[in-house]
């Protein structure tokens, strides 16, 4: 075997959030009453659209998840040595980015280096000159080709997009054969029937993207297209690489915090007097402590013992990612309470309704009200408070970073992009391409989760959709 | 209300308690005074003596919470928790790392803040409210659909990216105001500009929708039909009726944060070079310097109590249903 796989402690939480969501899935298909807001959900144009943008972003995190450090080349019998280094599936199929790293800055679909460096001449002499890069646009004679190439190369890609989109649609239709009795029927009920009309748009909003990712993609092999960071790194890969933690942050701390959150409000609320009393006192001192400062003392704290215990991490990716879970970590514990409070308000609410008193007058126990007749009609609150928060926990990522208190600096991650780049605007011409890089992969990602927290929201709370 | 003023102070006395309790043991318990004392002296100088020395001269050469070595009374007084952590209760917040006195230091630097925080408030209040007004005065038409998708890319926006866009744009390439920096008095005023702007900006979308939901739950009540079917006009009803009420919770949600205002913003500080509090706790996260972080976490708790106090006594100004007793 030429590569070990490696599970960091990140990864194996987001296996885990990836289960858990497959069974919300599954149990969801089953139950009419559950399916039923979802398909709403569906027939917002605006949800499929913005939840399409928002699992292609998923595909490329899980990607950036699948860890595995590869094997070191040694001599014929010796055992296997694996290297320091971890990777993960994306590094390889982005090897063409990652390697080609210049000596440093340099702007979009640069030919040449930014800064300006001695050359030999041929004849001995020296001059000073922007070098041309060794990688971006190094097929070409001169700057003058530059625009025709990029068109042609663009043209490629474009084809090459809509071709993979075309089996799309293809495999849409016939995914249908069966039901519709024929090929030709099912395309017909692909292209015109108003069930598949969700479908139609989640096939139009994947179409696009793969046309421009083949753009993208094919010029991306020979040029820097979002240019190149101080250490001469692709930007467009170190942005790509960003996805992950971004979403890491967004999710895993979820999932940390779901159960405080769900355990204690409902609690709070259902059970009252002395427990409510302690549940309230422990969420309005974790309140009352401002959350960037409490999050910055967590992690001053984290990092002294990472420091003084550099034994416990044998990788440096496994350094920052425990930094990392832990950040998610207190984070989750700073945001709970909002969820707590919500949830403990409407369980007041729901203890008094006649079911539930129904339910109790009948002795069912304390435990299976919560589970069976509390729990479910929560369930829309919480869902609609985590679609909502991801976006700010995104947003929240690049200030924490800013802060110092953020991911490791060594992660790729938008925050510390933005970070490395502030010091660079007072130059020359200015260095923009890292922070628009970073600025517009976090705003597509956060716009797409604000439009889709508002179809969910319209979904799953009719009176707020009324409303709006 | 006199009894329930002192009522809430006293709910407020086990709160500052936990919270004096949870920063002590995330600065001292979690991380012991060695393991900070081996930080500040960097890799290269870690001997026994030099952490001893590190620990007097900051005053983190006692034990936590009981000294064997002392007498009487002292076994419990003398130690770091009652002199680092109870001592906030009396706003005694000691040293920082560079020797000054961090309460004076407060003293000082909360003034810059509150000429950033509070004109930002009171601003961004206003702009808000107006905003969210026009755009219920136009509710369910295409300049209503605008407003609500110009809130919603606004909310998708990095607070960075105003910061920075600012600054280029009226600071680097307009020359409209300066980059950064702060001066006290009038002549000061060219530097706030901006960061009130930015602090404005960054807030219009995320609040405004809020605000505009606010008014949009009220208009649908019965109050409002009663007003109408009286022959009122539209402006009379949205000003009058529907502003009024929807005050209540604008007002008192505002009111939480007035008196955090004093701590300022650490992004907007730190980016604009504003010698205020924000900037001081930034530096203090950066240079880890604790006994700082620990004064400012304790000063915050207490502000966010005192605004939660106010929020109710706002209540009843505002909402003649509301007694406390």
């Amino acid at each position: 075997m030429s590569f070990r796989p490696e599970i960091l402690w990140s990864d194996a939480l987001l296996f885990l959030l990836l289960a858990a969501v497959l069974g919300f899935v599954l149990h969801v298909r089953r139950h009419e009453h559950l399916r039923a807001p979802w398909l709403r959900v569906a027939q917002s144009r605006m949800g499929v659209v913005t939840a399409v943008i928002l699992a292609c972003y998923a595909v490329i995190g899980v990607l950036d998840s699948l860890h595995f450090r590869p094997a070191l080349p040694v001599e014929a019998g010796a055992p296997v040595q694996y290297g320091n280094e971890v990777l993960s599936v994306l590094d390889v199929l982005a090897e063409p980015l990652r390697m080609r790293v210049e000596k440093t800055y340099s702007e979009p679909f640069a030919l040449h280096l930014y800064a300006k460096e001695n050359l030999s001449l041929p004849d001995g002499g020296q001059m000073r000159a922007y070098p041309r890069l060794k990688y971006g646009g190094a097929h070409l004679a001169g700057t003058a080709e530059r625009a025709g190439d990029i068109a042609w190369r663009a043209a490629a890609g474009a084809l090459w997009g809509a071709g993979l989109a075309f089996g799309f649609w293809l495999l849409a239709a016939l995914s249908r054969v069966w039901q519709a009795r024929g090929f030709l029927p099912a395309t017909t009920q692909l292209l015109r029937a108003p069930e598949a009309a969700a479908w139609r748009t989640a096939l139009m909003t994947l179409s696009l993207l793969l046309v421009l990712g083949g753009v993208l993609g094919r010029l991306s092999i020979d040029y820097h297209i979002l240019g190149t960071d101080k250490v001469g790194q692709d930007v467009l890969y170190l942005s790509l690489k960003s996805i992950r933690t971004g979403l890491l942050i967004g999710t895993l701390t979820t999932l940390i915090m779901l159960p405080f959150a769900l355990f204690l409000g409902v609690a709070a609320g259902y059970y009252g007097g002395r427990v409510d009393d302690v549940i309230q006192f422990v969420y309005t001192t974790l309140n009352s402590i401002p959350g960037v400062l409490l999050i910055a003392a967590a992690v001053l704290v984290a990092q002294v013992y990472v420091e003084t215990h550099p034994e416990l991490f044998d990788t440096s990716a496994a350094r920052s990612d425990l930094r990392l879970v832990f950040l998610c970590g207190i984070l989750g514990v700073t945001s709970w309470t909002g969820l707590a409070r919500l949830l403990r308000a409407e369980t007041l609410k729901l203890r008094e309704l006649e079911y539930i008193q129904a339910a109790r007058a009948f002795g069912v126990a304390n435990l299976r009200i919560l589970s069976r007749h509390i729990l479910p009609n929560v369930g829309h609150l919480v869902l609609i408070t985590v679609v909502i928060d991801f976006s700010g926990l995104v947003l929240a990522e690049a200030v924490l970073s800013y802060v110092g208190v953020g991911v490791d600096p060594t992660m790729a991650s938008w925050g510390n992009m933005i970070n490395g780049a502030r010091l660079e605007l007072a130059r020359e011409p200015m260095v923009w391409w890292q922070l628009a890089a970073a600025f517009l992969f976090m705003f597509i990602l956060v716009l797409s989760a604000n439009l889709f927290a508002d179809s969910v929201r319209d979904a799953f709370d009719p009176r707020a959709g009324a409303r709006a | 209300m006199l009894a329930y003023i002192v009522r809430r102070i006293l709910y407020a006395i086990p709160i500052l308690i936990g919270v004096n309790l949870l920063t002590f043991a995330l600065f001292f318990v979690v991380n012991t005074p060695d393991d900070m004392a081996r930080i500040h002296l960097g890799a290269k100088h870690v001997t026994p003596e030099a952490i001893e020395r590190w620990k007097t001269e900051h005053g983190y050469d006692k034990p936590l919470f009981f000294n064997r070595a002392e007498q009487g009374l002292g076994k419990v007084s003398d130690t770091l928790f009652v002199d680092k952590s109870l001592k906030l209760f009396a706003f005694s917040f000691g040293q920082a790392d560079d020797g000054r006195d961090i309460a004076r230091e407060i003293g000082i630097r909360m003034w810059p803040s509150l000429a950033i925080a509070l004109p930002t408030f009171l601003v961004g209040l206003m702009a808000y409210i107006s905003f969210a007004l026009v755009m219920v005065l136009f509710r369910a038409t295409y300049l209503d659909f605008a407003g609500v998708v110009l809130c919603v890319v606004l909310m998708s926006i990095s607070g960075l990216f105003y910061i920075i866009g600012g600054q280029y744009l009226l600071g680097k390439l307009w020359h409209w105001v300066p980059v950064s920096g702060y001066e006290l008095g009038w002549a000061g005023i060219k530097f706030l500009l901006l960061p009130v702007l930015v602090g404005v900006v960054s807030g219009l979308g995320d609040s405004s929708r809020f605000y505009r939901t606010l008014f949009l739950e009220e208009i649908h009540k019965d109050y409002v039909r009663t007003a109408r079917a009286k022959g009122l006009s539209e402006r009379a009803v949205l000003f009058r009726h529907v502003l009024g009420n929807a005050m209540i919770p604008i007002l008192t949600g505002a009111v939480v944060v007035i008196p955090r205002l004093f701590l300022g913003s650490l992004i907007l500080e730190s980016f604009f070079g504003i010698p205020g509090l924000g900037s001081y706790t930034i530096d203090a996260i950066q240079a880890q310097d604790f006994a700082i972080v620990r004064a400012m976490v304790f000063l915050g708790s207490v502000l966010y109590i005192l605004g939660l106090l106010l929020t109710d006594i706002s209540y009843t100004a505002v909402d003649p249903r509301v007694r406390l007793e």
